[in-house]
């Protein structure tokens, strides 16, 4: 005995441990692959012996070794053997080593699965809780397959550590072997009300993960995370229940507004970021957006995320901005007012978080401050050390800048300078990017020329400074753009010689080939420019004297090594010598030149082309000449098949038209010519200007402001272009100011509709200039962003679980593959009965689709019905009678419409809430299908004016805040504001959704009117006797009168039928007589005297707006004459 | 994609030597390294007083630095940073507990068992104890076999 544990100790000596390895290698610095070698090989001789201790030392050093990158896969074998040894201290390497060696290919895993079996069952726990953790992380689908029925039993394991395990290695189970999903989940269910905390936060982990793959099938377990999330104090577990949420409430919206109270509570209590963090996330992700709680919490959310970019912790305000930026897309405006603080991120120490803050400004900018947020970054431009941060500043300015066709500038002089400035950054890549943005806007926005052009010919001026430096010359793009624009629009030059001196300089010819075309081609344009405005004087040798100085400078170019500098430069000094000889000759030479280059240069869109319609007879696809016939030779055979296929492309070809329709269509299509703004016309405007000046009139004459200095001298300051726009904006609003009080007058004389306008909003702002900016169609390049390929590491494992009903009873078929001599031991489902409801009747297919163009004209039909009945229902009661006309209608969706000016209960007389009006509209689905994406639209009149979030435009519809699955109901309200309520008004709308069925989705619209009419702007008030006589005493109301012929009823059912339906309260009744009052939602009054004889009842009414009594009275004839 | 709460936990030095990786998605080992070897280059690139997170591919990447060694945890788009932090730190304290006030050089010797708190703390990505003390337990019960199977021999 003693002496084999000598021979045993002798052995381990000349063995190598893990540690000596280590040292060795630590030792062996220069020659390590070398030594790592020797190592293996070593490694080699010792798998090769018999002892398991040896073995397992072995595999233990490649563990390592794999570790530093080496291929160790060829002692997969070994690594199953030290695995299955029955000593733990080895069983755990050999697991060790297999969880970090062995993947998905690897073959030796076929040969463990019963091994592992054996670990599983393993009276030692800890044999277990390895075997567990390695396969979690080498569990192939056959593993997956083989064990699922135990791991499944082990959930129930008497240990909490094994349950915990189990529970966790599920998932991966499910993954691995999505059948095994439907057996297990009654059990995993079971493990939320775990008594270990441990295994239930291992379910609540494994469910949500599961949850956020397939929602749907898992809403029904809302009510025992809603409670496990009130309960639990575990900020792990919290954090996963509010992540499971956040997947759960777009499909469930109620749920949204439950979970607004305890995410509120957790984010004012809780000390964690990390919950804070999520709680503030979800409920910004949330969709839910109409109802009060989730503004305040909104509120609050933005409150918090303040408070985290203060933080000094940089991955605290890293995380703040992230989250903003999220907001940013659904309430800008929240996040607009704290610009300040984002700004002051842009000094921030930290990168990323600097990028992150330009990210969120991007989407802050508006009219009123898009100046000012550039400022700002231009002074980080001038600030930032490190071109890449600055060259990412200098993109974000432009992209800002352009954002949506330039939305947000408001003078383009400000921009021209801001470019200008930008081109004075040294050693930037973007030069190209300013040119085309100096290119751009001088092309389309026609009244900024002037500008631009004086400020382009400054820059050609001082191109020194630009190009002095060779690493510059990224810059140097922008004198490509600068000579173009000078050349183009020289007829805007002030001192045009003197450009063109610039231009032709010898310094030129060190510039990029490319630019230099540039200069030469125009020069040649400021050429004719310069002998046009020559020509008229009587001194010729000014004339002369430019065409010697082409003559003189030419010849530069004409030696560039560059081919098109050099094709441009020899053709225009022929030409320039031709013409300086007409010169001589006394010939004016001006309008011809000129005339190379007249006509306007068009901005075209890069998809024009398919706006230019094909013309009649002509086929594209048809061949010119006939296709070589195919006997011609056997080696064209490959030709011959591809025009085989031609004829299937070619359209039928119309040959007969007759006269008459040629005309006609000739006739359209000029006129469409006309309208298309891309389409450039053959005109003779634009052939034109043989004769006249090239194009003087077709430079729209635009009356600049003249507190703008036009010409800068020397580069332009930005800085000065704020001011300047501050004082045109304060000038505008003091006008503005007094239009409006003129219009305030006229209302007050009763005629004014426009509506007050508060402080300065965006619209109020315009522009500095007439701006023409030509449209047109931009590439499409989000679109690419979305196409990206997505990543190839992670798509592998597209398993798709989770696409059957869980609640469906276990087919034979799911049951899971059990050996022979256990029982059978999938349970019966415990979630059948509890989520019964969910699983939906499917429908047969065909059927659908005729029924639902059917329905349609039902929709038609009852909607008319629909929309008229809101009117007899009074406030309180909506909700039951609404149901009542659900059970008539067969409609898919049902509309209940119904104004109810409930805020001016609570304040009435003031008129800023008078002009309220709130309609609650009751969305029924009646289809089989699920609604929605319910987008309600509604057309403004001048009247009224559907209030809409801030930062939508004025035709923007609304989202309805909830989806509707078949056969439910739900109600939204929409505000609306009213100007004037004294006349009736009907409003079109149009809802438009999305219907979902099994297998396919439509886009569905729905077109439909509300109908304000007067009475809906009574509010029933209860009015005393005396008051009431005061009132009528006072004088001031107007009366009218109306009679009703052939009502057949009781004096009482009458008076109550003009109190439920038009909203008036009885003051006293007398017998057959009786006053009655009502008030509107701006306080008029409205009293009624009723009276009756036989089947004739009068009404003399009095209101102090004689228009709205009219309408009211008759409205209440309408409701008697339907009776 | 299966979501998952980790990605994969690597831990280098500041030389950007691999000390400890953890993949919780099957790669195969090409992927792994190349992974590694930009990840290991894009952190050791970044300033000291930069935030702890990055976008990386469609990953967020979430890292610390602890002493000479990077701790580096790949993460979902919508998972939680913060508690991806935690988990970090969480780690290095039942690593500094087990070896006592740990150091670099304990990881690379024991590598072992770094690995096996690892595995104790978190499995298949998702964190399976949140108590220090229960995976510290496990641990000394785990090697508390292994020595007494240790003993005959």
């Amino acid at each position: 005995m003693a002496l084999k544990i000598v021979k045993g100790s002798i052995d381990r000596m000349f063995d190598k441990n893990l540690q000596d390895l280590v040292r060795g290698i630590r030792n062996h610095k220069e020659d390590e692959a070398k030594y790592i070698s020797t190592c293996i090989d070593e490694i080699k001789q010792e798998l090769k012996q018999d002892n398991i201790a040896v073995k397992a030392n072995a595999v233990c050093k490649l563990t390592y070794l794999q570790m530093l990158g080496y291929d160790v896969s060829w002692a997969a074998f070994n690594i199953v053997e030290v695995m299955s040894s029955s000593k733990f201290t080895y069983k755990r390497i050999g697991y060790l080593a297999a969880s970090q060696c062995f993947h998905e290919n690897t073959d030796v895993i076929m040969l463990t699965t019963n091994q592992i079996r054996k670990d599983l069952s393993s009276p030692n726990q800890y044999d277990t809780g390895v075997a567990l953790t390695g396969l979690s992380c080498f569990v192939t689908p056959d593993l997956a397959r083989d064990l699922a029925n135990d791991i499944m039993t082990l959930m129930s394991h008497t240990k909490p550590y094994i349950r915990k395990k189990a529970v966790l290695i599920m998932y991966k189970v499910f993954l691995k072997y999505p059948e095994s999903l439907r057996p297990a989940f009654p059990r995993l269910k079971e493990k939320l009300e775990d008594p270990d905390p441990g295994v239930q936060s291992a379910a609540v982990n494994v469910i949500c993960e599961l949850a956020r793959r397939n929602p749907k099938n898992y809403l029904s377990l809302a009510p025992l995370f809603f409670k496990l999330m009130t309960s639990s104090t575990n900020n792990w577990v919290l954090i996963k229940i509010i992540k499971l949420f956040g997947a759960l409430t777009p499909l469930e919206p109620r749920l949204g507004k439950k979970l607004i109270e305890p995410l509120t509570n957790l984010i004012h209590s809780t000390s964690a970021m990390s919950l804070l963090y999520e709680c503030v996330n979800t409920v910004i992700a949330g969709q839910y957006s109409c109802s009060v709680g989730h503004i305040k919490s909104h509120l609050l959310c933005v409150q918090k995320l303040r408070i985290l970019i203060e933080d000094s912790d940089q991955n605290l305000k890293y995380l703040g901005l992230l989250a903003m930026s999220k907001i940013l897309k659904t309430h800008p405006k929240s996040v607009q007012s704290h610009k300040d603080l984002i700004l002051q991120c842009l000094d921030d120490k930290d990168e990323s978080i600097r990028l992150r803050a330009l990210d969120l400004l991007y989407g802050m900018v508006s009219k009123k401050n898009l100046m000012e947020i550039v400022k700002k970054l231009m002074i980080h431009v001038d600030k930032a050390e490190g071109t890449t941060y600055r060259d990412e500043l200098l993109t974000k300015i432009i992209d800002i800048c352009s954002q949506s066709n330039y939305q947000y500038i408001t003078n383009f002089e400000w921009y021209i300078s801001i470019l200008v400035e930008l081109t004075r950054l040294e050693g930037t890549r973007h030069g190209h990017l300013i040119a085309s943005q100096m290119l751009d806007v001088a092309i389309r926005v026609k009244a900024i020329r002037v500008f631009a052009v004086a400020q382009m010919a400054t820059l050609l001026d001082n191109a020194h400074l630009l190009t002095g430096n060779m690493q510059r010359n990224g810059i140097c793009e922008v004198l490509y753009a600068a000579a173009w624009i000078c050349g183009e629009f020289s007829e805007h030059l002030e001192n045009p010689v003197q450009t063109l001196e610039a231009m032709l300089r010898p310094k030129v010819a060190t510039l990029p080939g490319h630019i230099q075309a540039v200069y030469v081609q125009n020069a040649a344009k400021l050429f004719a420019t310069i002998l046009k405005n020559q020509e008229g004087n009587t001194d010729s040798t000014a004339a002369q004297e430019t065409s010697q100085m082409m003559i003189d400078r030419l010849p530069l170019f004409v030696q560039s090594a560059n081919l098109e500098v050099q094709e441009r430069a020899s053709c225009i000094l022929q030409l320039v010598k031709y013409i300086q000889k007409l010169q001589q000759k006394d010939v004016e030479v001006a309008e011809e030149v000129s005339a190379l280059f007249a006509g306007e240069l068009n901005p075209v869109a890069p998809k024009a082309q398919k706006k230019v319609p094909v013309p009649e007879g002509l086929d594209l696809d048809a061949w010119i000449n006939e296709p070589p016939s195919e006997s011609e030779s056997e080696d064209e055979q490959p030709k011959a098949i591809f025009t085989k296929e031609e004829p299937k492309h070619s359209r039928p070809r119309h040959t007969e038209v007759d006269e008459k329709e040629l005309a006609r269509r000739r006739e359209a299509r000029k006129q469409e010519q006309a309208n298309n703004p891309f389409y450039i016309k053959a005109s003779p405007s634009s052939q034109k200007v043989y004769q006249e000046a090239p194009g003087v009139e077709h430079i729209p004459v635009v009356q600049i402001d003249l507190s703008v200095p036009l010409k800068v001298p020397g580069l332009p300051m930005s800085d000065q272009y704020v001011k300047l726009e501050e004082e045109r904006r304060q000038k505008e609003r003091a006008e503005k100011k007094k239009k409006e009080k003129k219009k305030r007058k006229e209302k007050r004389s009763g005629r004014g509709k426009k509506h007050d306008s508060g402080p300065e909003s965006e619209e109020d702002i315009t522009p500095a200039h007439v701006v023409d900016i030509v449209t047109e169609e931009m590439p499409e390049v989000a679109q690419e962003d979305q196409n990206r390929l997505p990543s190839p590491y992670l798509c592998r494992v597209k398993v798709c679980i989770c696409m059957f009903c869980l609640c469906r009873p276990l087919a034979d078929s799911e049951k899971l593959p059990v050996r022979s001599h256990r029982a059978a031991g999938a349970p019966k489902s415990s979630a059948e009965d509890g989520e019964a409801e969910n699983a939906t009747p499917q429908e047969p297919k065909k059927k659908s689709s005729k029924e639902k163009r059917d329905k349609k004209k039902d929709k038609e039909r009852d909607r008319k019905v629909r929309l008229r009945c809101w009117k007899h229902f009074p406030p309180s009661g909506h909700k039951s009678d609404s149901r009542s006309t659900q059970s008539e209608g067969r409609t898919v969706v049902t509309f209940l419409v119904f104004p109810l000016p409930r805020k001016v209960c609570d304040i009435q007389g003031n008129l800023q809430d008078g002009s309220q009006v709130v309609v609650s509209v009751i969305f029924e689905n009646k289809s089989d299908s699920f609604l929605k994406s319910m987008e309600f639209n509604v057309l403004d009149s001048l009247n009224s004016k559907l209030q809409r979030p801030e930062g939508s435009g004025p035709h923007d519809g609304l989202t309805v805040p909830f989806q509707l699955p078949p056969g439910v109901s739900n109600e939204a309200r929409f505000v609306f504001t009213v100007q004037s309520i004294v006349m009736p008004q009907k409003l079109k709308g149009t809802l438009t959704f999305i219907v979902k069925n099994e297998d396919s989705s439509t886009h569905e619209k729905l077109d439909f009117k509300l109908h304000f009419t007067c009475t809906s702007y009574l509010i029933t008030t209860p009015c005393y006797s005396d008051a009431f006589a005061k009132l009528l005493e006072s004088g001031d109301l107007k009366s009218s009168s109306v009679r009703l012929e052939g009502v057949n009823m009781p004096f009482h059912h009458l008076l109550a039928r003009i109190c439920f339906h038009h909203h008036f309260s009885v003051v006293e009744r007398i017998d057959s007589c009786a006053s009655m009052y009502s008030r509107s939602i701006q306080g008029h009054h409205v009293c009624l005297l009723v009276k009756t004889s036989g089947q004739t009842v009068s009404i003399d009414a009095k209101c102090d707006e004689p228009t709205l009594l009219g309408n009211v009275l008759d409205e209440i004839k309408q409701t008697f004459s339907q009776c | 994609m299966p979501f998952l709460c980790l990605f994969f936990m690597l831990l280098f030095s500041r030389q950007g030597k691999l000390r400890l990786q953890k993949w919780y998605v099957p790669l195969s080992d090409k992927e792994k390294k190349k992974i590694t070897r930009e990840l290991v280059q894009t952190v050791l690139a970044r300033k000291p007083k930069m935030c702890s997170f990055l976008e990386w591919r469609d990953l967020k990447i979430v890292y610390k630095r602890y002493a000479s060694l990077y701790f580096c945890c790949a993460i979902e788009d919508q998972d939680n940073e913060l508690i991806t932090l935690e988990i970090i730190h969480r780690y290095v304290e039942l690593l500094d507990k087990y070896f006592g006030s740990v150091c670099e050089l304990d990881i690379i010797f024991n590598f072992e068992k770094a690995y096996f708190i690892l595995d104790e703390f978190l499995l298949g990505g998702e964190a399976q104890e949140t108590s220090k003390k229960n995976v510290l337990k496990a641990i000394e019960q785990a090697d508390l076999l292994q020595e007494v199977r240790y003993s005959p021999r």
